[in-house]
């Protein structure tokens, strides 16, 4: 087990790099320059070509890559260009809104999904089946931003339950810091619960198919223990590996909710960073997040072989 | 209520409705039958006879909605099960009445300990603390003769071999000491010598405990190795009733006639040598072994064949028999180049092929054909079976027209309808399945045909009938053939040549004749001691 840890750990080494080189080079093929929108619209050429040679953005390709890389090797991630601090300071400040957010959204979806999947599964071909069903067809269909400002009319403007947009920090309490989460979090949540539920129902299904839930029937035991500490472990397997990749996923669904609800977290640093082609921003909020998809991919590994003893590695 | 209290089950009238729209009415009709403590009854029937269904609605484990037992009382020890609530049912499952299955490999549930699947009945069921429940487990899996119970306690399933598994299945069964232990094909899923210990277990506990065992097979061999008394149905009625004895040996019904006339004889038939046909496959020290792992993993690595040097002659069939596990699979599927051997040469005629590239294999696919186990899985189920039967040959290059001329030929020699060509597999029954699998075969014009347990999924008279067109075809084509199985008295009925397998060897190869006079491996002798049935012989009935 412990080999296993090393393997893997040594493995998203080469990945990391990979997507650090990629990000590199797709940055500079995509149209836009720097320098131009730093120097505003009234900008002469002149004064472009002094922030370019300020930013090193004229030497050549590779050398530009040559620093970069060097300078990651010691944990510097640059300077933004665009807010003028380290990169490593502005996503910091960011990322407390983030996590807070992506974690409630997960607490949220789990706690929604996996009960009515499981129930969906057990009563399957009966309305309460259908109604899951036809909620997840539904959950699917509609965009994230217009869940969100329905939200937004129905419990903030008309019930007036929840703050319409804002953050607090959690320095500032727990109350106000969740009671601004709210409504974002069950906004991101909606097309998650519905896909995770249809895929509880699909696997739970299935594995109330399985010769060992006869055998569990014929020991007598009640319906409950036989579709919870029978069928439910057994089917999740496939559960967790759908909410690792639905965590993954949701660090893109969190900008569209972040602009929505106002708050100041990473995805709205990613879509500042890219209006301004704040080169370093953005290539450090990528590392970051393929880091956090490589750490997830890693924890879902570990979770299989503590749920089924078959899996060993 | 006055029931003697040497009643186990008492099924008087049980009938259970199918849903509309199925081939017949009703799954079971009237079913009468009576098991007494201490005795074991087995109910035998070939698939779709409705023998689960009978042991289902007793458990009261029948699908909802699909089967209802809509007449007929089931009475446990007097009690009436037909109407008894859910909650009865629950009370009574593991403490009153159990069951145990046929798939020891998937019956159990993979993600927990085997001690504590036991402990869930003993929970369910007592209101013992912990230390007494372990100390109960801990007793029952000694008498069920399990090696270090405390280690197997705590082992999970896919730990086990499989007769170990059907061991913690009928330990669990037998905790809480019930009145009627059934068993739905406890041992079909195993090894010979396995399931010899397995019907032995069965029965000892049986004894000692008083228990009354409705007992489901298909298997003669071992309703004469472990019935009291045999009840035979046929689509879904009881046909035949009576003791072993009476039973096997002087049956009244036309079909258990039928049935136990198809049991193959454990004595080889007598067959003509072919010493002098050429040789078309011959095998050099071949070895196949298997490696896993790679750069994120440790290297493991299997000898499933090793130094396996056989011959087959034009015309000639030669069985391989084993266990599961011996390598008699490997070796089939390295000579169809399937998988490439690690080791040795493949001749077929002079052609050596065991290290050809696989553009080159191509030329010589069409030579060497294999028929499967299961004509169910081995089919398209999306293509229409003519389709299926030209595409080989139509892929060497044979015109459509030609090749479907052909196919009908082909129907007609497995005695099949030809002009079923446009049908889908599942519109087949099962032997007529793999009669097509063989059709499809045959198409290419092997110079060797592989079976690898063609006949071992198929009900014992279709097995019957689907043997003697192997032999058939195997004389009319003068084809060699390479039988794989498993069921000594398949071997015995259409091998001429017999290669015996243990862990990756042959151990023993020579005339089938001879092996069966005079198995001189002890490993062979031990094989034939455990030959259900092999007491008996079938089929030879005694008239009064």
């Amino acid at each position: 087990m412990y080999g296993f840890l090393m393997r893997r750990l040594a493995a998203t080494i080469p990945v990391l790099g990979m997507v650090a080189l990629f990000v590199f080079l797709l940055l500079r093929m995509t149209p836009g320059d720097p320098a131009a929108v730093l120097a505003g619209d009234n900008g002469t050429p002149q004064q472009i070509a002094e922030i370019r040679e300020t930013l090193g953005l004229n030497k050549p390709i590779p050398v530009q890559l040559g620093i970069w890389f060097s300078n990651l090797l010691q944990g510097d991630l640059g300077q933004s260009y665009f807010f003028k601090k380290d990169v490593t300071e502005l996503i910091l400040l960011r990322v407390e809104p983030t996590v807070a957010l992506a974690i409630t959204t997960l607490v949220i979806t789990v706690l929604i999904a996996v009960p009515i999947g499981v129930i969906a599964a057990y009563r399957h071909g009966t309305w309460l089946d259908r109604c899951v069903m036809g909620f997840s067809v539904l959950g699917f269909s509609v965009p994230v931003f217009v869940v969100g400002y329905i939200l937004i009319y129905l419990f903030a403007m008309q019930f007036k339950m929840f703050p319409v947009q804002g953050y607090k920090e959690l320095a500032d309490g727990f109350f106000p810091f969740i009671h601004r989460l709210i409504l974002p979090s069950i906004t991101l949540s909606v097309i998650y619960i519905a896909l995770i539920a249809r895929i509880t129902r699909a696997s739970v299904l299935e594995v109330l198919g399985e010769d060992y839930i006869r055998t569990a029937h014929a020991k007598g035991l009640p319906n409950r223990v036989v579709l919870l500490r029978h069928a439910l472990r057994n089917a999740a397997v496939p559960i967790v590996t759908v909410i690792g990749i639905g965590v993954a996923l949701l660090i893109s669904g969190v900008v569209v909710t972040e602009s929505v609800y106002n708050i100041p977290g990473l995805g709205r640093l990613t879509v500042d960073a890219v209006l301004g082609r704040d080169y370093p921003t953005i290539q450090a909020v990528i590392l970051v997040f393929s880091g956090v998809y490589v750490l997830i991919n890693f924890l879902i590994d570990l979770t299989y072989s503590f749920l089924d003893p078959r899996i060993r590695y | 209520m006055s029931m003697d209290t040497d009643t186990a089950l008492t099924v008087s009238g049980l009938t259970v409705e199918l849903p509309k729209g199925t081939d017949r009415r009703h799954a079971i009709e009237e079913i009468d039958l009576h098991v007494g403590r201490r005795e074991i009854l087995c109910l035998v029937g070939e698939s779709g006879s409705g023998k689960s269904v009978t042991a289902h609605s007793v458990m009261g484990l029948l699908p909802k909605d699909q089967l209802t037992a809509v007449a007929g009382s089931i009475r446990l020890e007097g009690e009436e099960l037909r109407h008894a609530t859910e909650d009865r049912l629950r009370d009574l499952r593991c403490t009153r009445m159990s069951m145990i299955f046929q798939e020891p490999m998937t019956a159990l549930n993979p993600v927990m300990s085997c001690g504590r699947q036991i402990d869930e009945v003993l929970q369910t069921h007592t209101s013992l603390d912990q230390q007494a429940r372990t100390a109960k487990i801990l007793d029952i899996m000694e008498q069920v003769r399990l090696p270090d119970p405390r280690r197997l306690f705590s082992s999970y399933p896919h730990q086990l071999s499989g007769g170990q598994r059907q061991r913690i299945m009928i330990a669990m069964a037998l905790v809480l000491d019930p009145v009627l232990l059934i068993a739905d094909e406890p041992t079909t899923a195993l090894d010979v010598t396995t399931q010899a210990q397995i019907l032995e277990l069965i029965k000892d506990l049986q004894e000692r405990h008083d228990t009354g065992v409705l007992f489901i097979t298909h298997d003669f061999g071992v309703v004469a190795e472990i019935a009291d008394r045999v009840a035979v149905m046929q689509w879904g009625r009881i046909v035949e009733q009576g003791t072993t004895e009476q039973v096997l040996k002087r049956p009244d019904h036309p079909y258990t006639k039928m049935l136990i006339s198809s049991v193959p004889s454990l004595v080889p038939r007598h067959r003509e040598t072919r010493r002098a046909a050429p040789v078309v496959l011959r095998t050099e020290e071949l070895a196949m072994t298997y490696s896993q792992g790679g750069m994120f993993q440790s290297k493991r690595s299997v000898v499933a064949a090793q130094d396996v040097n056989i011959e087959i002659r034009r015309g000639e069939t030669l069985g391989i028999v084993g266990e599961s596990g011996s390598g008699k699979t490997t070796v089939a599927r390295c000579i169809a180049r399937l998988i490439d051997p690690t080791g040795g040469r493949i001749y077929i005629d002079d052609d050596e092929i065991a290290r050809v590239s696989v553009g080159q294999m191509r030329s010589h696919r069409r030579r060497i054909q294999i028929v499967f186990q299961d004509p169910y899985r081995s089919l398209n189920p999306r293509r229409m079976v003519g389709a299926s039967i030209i595409e080989g040959p139509m892929n060497f290059g044979q015109p459509r027209d030609e090749a479907l001329a052909r196919a009908r030929e082909l129907m007609g020699l497995v005695q099949l309808d030809p002009d079923a060509l446009d049908r889908y597999p599942h519109q087949f029954s099962g032997g007529q399945r793999q009669r097509l699998c063989i059709a499809r075969a045959l198409a290419m014009e092997p110079e060797l045909l592989i079976a690898d347990e063609a006949v071992s999924a198929l009900d014992v008279s279709v097995q019957a009938q689907v043997m003697d067109l192997l032999d058939d075809i195997r004389i009319q084509l003068d084809l060699a053939m390479l039988f794989i199985t498993h069921d000594l008295r398949v071997a015995a009925q259409v091998c001429d040549r017999l290669a015996v397998m243990s862990a990756g060897k042959v151990v023993e190869y020579g005339d089938a004749a001879e092996i069966f006079a005079n198995p001189s491996h002890e490993y062979t002798r031990a094989l034939f001691s455990v030959a259900p049935g092999r007491d008996w012989t079938f089929g030879e009935f005694l008239t009064d």
